[in-house]
């Protein structure tokens, strides 16, 4: 069983948990135009990496409180748990952000308001 | 009382008091032991041998080993509810009155009718059991209890409820040490004089390990055992060291998490009833050391699973800890020098060694000197090439062998015996280690897998570790103890490593693991004890293509079960490795897996059975639900009244009578259930406005409205009726089994995706104790009762709330209704939930009022249409599907699902849709679930419609109503299906129809009658 440090809480045993699936999948803007395959990007797609993944999780049985775990999936690392709407700060998790797939989806694209008068660019 | 006849019991044994004598018994037959004996120990000192059958071939079989390693002897204990099967006789500790039978036999243990399984053993080879199910499924049926007579060992007791009480503790330790041996021992004086907390468990009831056998081992000039009891005793006066005897480490996870198993009472002949049985330990440790030590191998040669055959080192045990010796005439077996001791300590003690049999061409001069002195032959570069025997070892073949060891050269011998002792070397106990995930390395000199690196923060030390000598290994644990104690941050006091003074045995066997086969087919030769497997079983599945390790274990069964390979795990390793040509670590290993030993579930489960299995919820409501004689249901965690079935009545006709009464005069439901939530913040409307489909900022204070929720993928989640108390304060209400599901949800999307929002929820569903008050008399029932509100359709119209008091109690009524009559929803503070059912029975009865359950409360929905999230849904279905494009906002810029349910695929005319069926025969009720097609006559495989979600007997319509999701089904309004039926009987005839059955128009929700 997997030791997580809530970041409200404290180091509590993973069966205080539920785990919420992969983090930081921005969700599209109303108002921005996204094809259907773009927002399936959003909708459906998944990452399931060998090695460190940034993931959701809820202090259920506890102080209710989401917050974000980059967790190595082979080692069950924890490599740090950091607050919901932030990003990691270690390197490794900071490259996990930055390499995924995600940030380069027009799903996420469009999760930012269209900046007017400099569409285009 | 029977005679004391321990006609093997020698003098000495350091674990048993010989002037204590102990009764116990034995398929039946009286025995005497001693205090301290294991019920293993006893026996052999009555010189029973012969214990139980073997699982496959129903073998005869004796007592192989000393420990947890036992794959022979397992029993069963007890009698009446306390029976517990296939515990290892090595482990049981010997009490007065104590009850033990052998197991897989049939009709007793010298004849075993199974046993004609080992005439048959050609048609019982490797993967038996994967060939047997290739036949054809009818052979199986046939053949199944057969074989699942045959098979299995104990039985558990017949009575399910385990008469003893178990108990769970949760713990955190800065170190956990495994075993109390002297290196675990050793281990826990380093780290507790460092400070840190320290939990050491041993599985036994003594500490000290193999020390414990033998009186030639010296520590700081005193006798090991001295030094083992005062280690103890300094052990034991440290407030920071925890030491558990009797306590097995079985389970290693992930995070240092570690299970432990403590058996508390079952050593004890009186059970003081404030004990539990056992008692799991959960624990978290910062550090782990694992002291496990190391189990000897057996040797593979024919019939070496005849009772008499033993290990070396448990012969050792028996001699040395409990004064028995194994037989009188023994023959020792051996690849390494180690063995040699031992057969001169059963020498001195009266066991005759009549051959130490080497594979070797030669030992030390200085074992042979001590040999020729004993008078003890040697026969070196020999193996015993087969054992015979009628239920016990009588008598061996022995053979020259090549240097090798893997032919034989020349003419057996044929030596008389009662007893063989075996050694194929040690290896270390690395289960643990391998359940951190830690990896194995292969020392080509002590032949064995021992650690190499640690996944989990833990360290192996000792015998576990591959160091067998005992100077060596409590030099280790000092320093695994003094690493772990600074990894924890406590300042290490270096303690003294202890002078050991032993004889140096040479630990490096020579590498054969099997040996020849003598004249002619022979005896079987056995890797797996427990399992039955054989050399030949591991040679046949390489030859029908098994290669891999993982494959080998699972085609023959060979370190499975209950054992997991303690034993047999490296001999079936190298036959493979042999096989196939490769070295052993080529082969690799298999994981062990959890638990090290089995352990019991009524432990696992702890206090969790019975009615703490899952907590049921109730209302306040539910004694008078039971006065009125209620039949009740399972929703969720919460027992609901199902229905009110009057003297008499069957469940069709209550729910008949109390369908037809609510519409006639009015009834009375427990609606206690339905998740409540309390939504309270400046941002609450917004919040709602983004979560439901339809818009919520313009609804007025004291409105009610109905809202569907999706997800975002467009599928409906969940519904229910939410009303705004003030402007920034919503009562929301959801499905009673959604109630938890709905608050996470609400929870995730305010805290994930709007923070900004300024919302608060709380769960109030238990706050309020509802009863729903439906039926053209309501209005009527509820001034009876006494009400001071206006209940003028004007003043109090459909979906609006009101506060007031009903009877003088505090309530929140609402005027909503799923029954589609006039309907009140009284909601009071729980606590006055009975007196508020009371008295509305009370004030109803004149009008005819009838309690009803959820059982009509789903036919009065159903003949209204009114949908059961979950019942019409399944996660797959949209508003739209269900026909509900209305509570779908065209106007709002979002909310949860919006984008989804543009896609183009929402809008296809061939989704299933929520339609209405109305059977031609009004009296045929459509099973739920069943399929419908458009012609019945078409060849199968028929295309599908689709199915059937809801259907009842409408008491009101005198009709058979259902509900189905049917593709296309908007567009096939009017048309007839068909659903077939499995029992043979025709399909039945129906008319797709629009859901709303009865009073279509909603003349009816004002009271109109
Ligand atoms: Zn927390």
């Amino acid at each position: 069983m997997l030791q997580l440090n809530c970041p409200f809480c404290g180091l509590r045993d993973e069966a205080e948990f539920s785990c919420g699936g992969e983090a930081h999948i921005a969700r599209p803007l109303a108002g921005n135009q996204l094809n259907d395959k773009d927002f399936a990007d959003y909708l459906f797609l998944r990452d399931n990496p060998k090695g460190v993944f940034l993931e959701r999780w809820r202090h259920a049985a506890g102080c209710r409180r989401w917050f974000n775990v980059a967790r190595h999936t082979v080692s069950h690392e924890i490599i740090e748990t950091y607050a919901m709407g932030s990003l990691p700060k270690s390197k490794a998790a900071r490259q996990a952000y930055q390499e995924s797939w995600r940030r380069k989806t027009a799903a996420e694209a469009a999760s930012k308001p269209a900046k007017k008068g400099k569409e285009g660019r | 009382m029977a005679k004391n006849k321990q006609v093997m019991r020698v003098k000495g044994g350091s674990a048993v008091q010989q002037d204590k004598l102990v009764q116990f018994t034995f398929d039946g037959k009286s025995y005497m032991g001693c205090a301290g004996d294991t019920l293993a120990s006893a026996l052999l000192a009555n010189n029973v041998h012969l214990v139980g059958r073997s699982f496959k071939y129903h073998r005869p079989r004796g007592i192989m080993a000393a420990g947890a390693e036992e794959a022979n002897a397992l029993v069963q204990l007890g009698t009446d509810g306390r029976v517990e099967p296939n515990l290892r006789a090595t482990q049981v500790e010997l009490y007065d009155g104590l009850v033990a039978k052998s197991q897989n036999r049939f009709p007793s243990l010298k004849f075993d009718v199974g046993q004609v399984n080992s005439l048959l053993s050609r048609f019982f080879p490797a993967g038996f059991y994967y060939k047997t199910f290739m036949w054809p499924a009818s052979f199986w049926m046939t053949y199944e209890k057969f074989i699942r007579n045959a098979a299995g060992l104990g039985k558990v007791g017949r009575d399910h409820n385990d008469p003893d009480r178990y108990e769970k503790r949760h713990a955190h330790f800065d170190i956990v040490i495994a075993g109390g041996g002297a290196s675990g021992l050793m281990a826990a004086w380093q780290a507790g004089m460092s400070g840190c907390r320290v939990l050491l468990a041993e599985a036994g009831p003594r500490c000290g390990g193999w020390l414990n056998s033998v009186d030639d081992v010296e520590i700081d000039s005193q006798p090991a055992q001295d030094w083992i009891k005062k280690t103890l005793v300094r052990l034991q006066a440290m407030e920071n060291v925890s030491v558990l005897t009797r306590t097995t480490l079985f389970g290693y996870g992930d995070h240092n998490y570690l299970t432990l198993a403590q058996t508390v009472t079952d050593h004890l002949k009186d059970k003081p009833a404030h004990l539990p049985r056992m008692r799991m330990w959960k624990v978290r440790a910062q550090q782990v050391i694992l002291a496990t030590g190391a189990i000897e191998r057996p040797l593979v040669f024919s019939g070496n699973d005849l009772p008499g055959v033993m290990l070396a080192s448990a012969a050792q045990t028996y001699l040395g800890e409990f004064g028995v010796l194994p037989g009188k005439r023994g023959i020792v077996m051996t690849n390494n020098d180690a063995t040699w001791h031992i057969a001169f300590a059963l020498q001195e003690a009266g066991c005759l060694v009549k051959a130490i049999v080497d594979t070797r061409p030669s030992a030390s001069p200085a074992l042979k000197r001590q040999a020729e002195s004993l008078g003890i032959e040697v026969l070196s570069s020999h193996g015993i090439t087969a054992a015979h025997g009628h239920l016990k070892v009588a008598r061996v073949e022995v053979s020259p062998l090549t240097a090798d060891g893997t032919d034989i050269t020349g003419d057996a011998l044929h030596i008389d015996c009662d007893c063989i002792l075996m050694s194929g070397g040690l290896s270390p106990v690395v289960h643990l280690h391998s359940q951190a995930r830690g990896k194995l390395t292969w020392d080509e000199k002590t032949l064995c897998f021992r650690p190499s690196s640690a996944h989990e923060a833990e360290q192996s030390a000792g015998a576990c570790n591959g160091t067998f000598d005992l100077q060596r290994g409590l030099k280790e644990a000092i320093t695994a103890a003094g690493k772990a104690a600074k990894a924890v941050g406590m300042a290490v006091q270096t303690v003294d490593v202890p002078v050991v003074d032993a004889p140096r045995i040479n630990r490096a066997p020579m590498a054969v693991w099997s040996l020849p086969n003598g004249q002619g087919e022979g005896e079987k030769a056995f890797v797996d004890f427990q399992n039955d497997v054989t050399a030949s079983d591991i040679k046949l599945a390489v030859r029908e293509g098994y290669h891999s390790v993982e494959h080998v274990k699972r085609y023959t069964t060979t370190g499975m079960a209950t054992d997991q390979g303690k034993t047999s795990n490296i001999n079936a390793l190298a036959i493979l490795a042999d096989q196939l040509g490769d070295a052993i670590p080529e082969v690799g290993t298999t994981t062990f897996r959890m638990p090290y030993t089995p352990t019991s579930i009524g432990m696992i489960a702890g206090r969790s059975i019975g009615s703490l299995f899952d907590p049921v919820r109730t209302t306040q409501m539910e004694s008078l639900h039971r006065q009125a004689g209620a039949k009740f249901e399972h929703v969720g965690q919460w027992m609901r009244a199902w229905y009110y079935p009057k003297e008499g009545e069957d469940m069709e006709q209550a729910v008949s009578r109390e369908v037809l009464a609510t519409r006639q005069a009015a009834g009375l439901l427990d609606a206690s259930t339905l998740g409540k939530i309390d939504i309270k913040g400046p941002d609450a409307a917004e919040f709602l406005n983004r979560i439901y489909t339809n818009g919520w900022l313009k609804l007025k204070v004291g409105r009610c409205r109905y809202g569907l929720m999706c997800k975002d993928d467009g599928m409906v989640m969940d519904d229910g009726v939410t009303t705004r108390l003030a402007e920034d304060h919503f009562h929301m209400t959801t499905t009673t089994g959604g109630a938890a599901g709905v608050l996470d949800w609400l929870e995730e999307w305010l805290q994930t995706e709007w923070p900004e929002l300024r919302v608060y929820l709380t769960s109030v569903t238990e706050q309020w104790a509802v009863a729903t008050l439906s039926g053209p008399a309501a209005k009527d029932i509820l001034t009876a009762a006494g009400v001071d509100i206006d209940l003028a359709n004007d003043a109090f119209p459909f979906m609006s709330m009101k506060k007031g008091h009903v009877s003088g109690l505090p309530a929140r009524l609402f005027r909503i209704s799923f029954t589609g009559e006039l309907s009140y929803e009284i909601n009071v503070p729980a606590r006055y939930g009975a007196a508020l059912w009371s008295t509305l029975m009370k004030a109803g009865a004149p009008f005819g009022l009838t309690p009803y359950g959820t059982e009509a409360m789903h036919v009065l929905r159903a003949e209204k249409g009114f949908i059961i999230v979950g019942q019409e849904t399944d996660g797959s279905v949209t508003p739209l599907d269900l026909g509900m494009d209305w509570i779908v906002s065209k106007t709002k810029t979002d909310f949860i699902g919006k984008r989804a349910l543009e896609r183009v695929s929402m809008a296809d005319p061939q989704r299933k849709q929520l339609v209405g069926l109305l059977t031609d025969d009004p009296n045929k009720v459509i099973p739920e679930g069943a399929h419908a097609v458009l012609d019945p006559d078409q060849p199968t495989p028929m295309a599908m419609l689709g199915h059937v979600t809801s259907s009842y007997f409408s008491p009101n319509l005198g009709h058979s109503i259902a509900m189905g999701l049917l593709k296309g089904g908007h567009e096939l309004m009017g048309q007839t299906v068909y659903i077939p039926m499995l029992d043979g009987h025709p399909p039945i005839k129906a008319r797709i129809t629009d859901t709303s059955f009865y009073d279509a128009k909603g003349d009816r929700l004002n009271g109109a009658s």
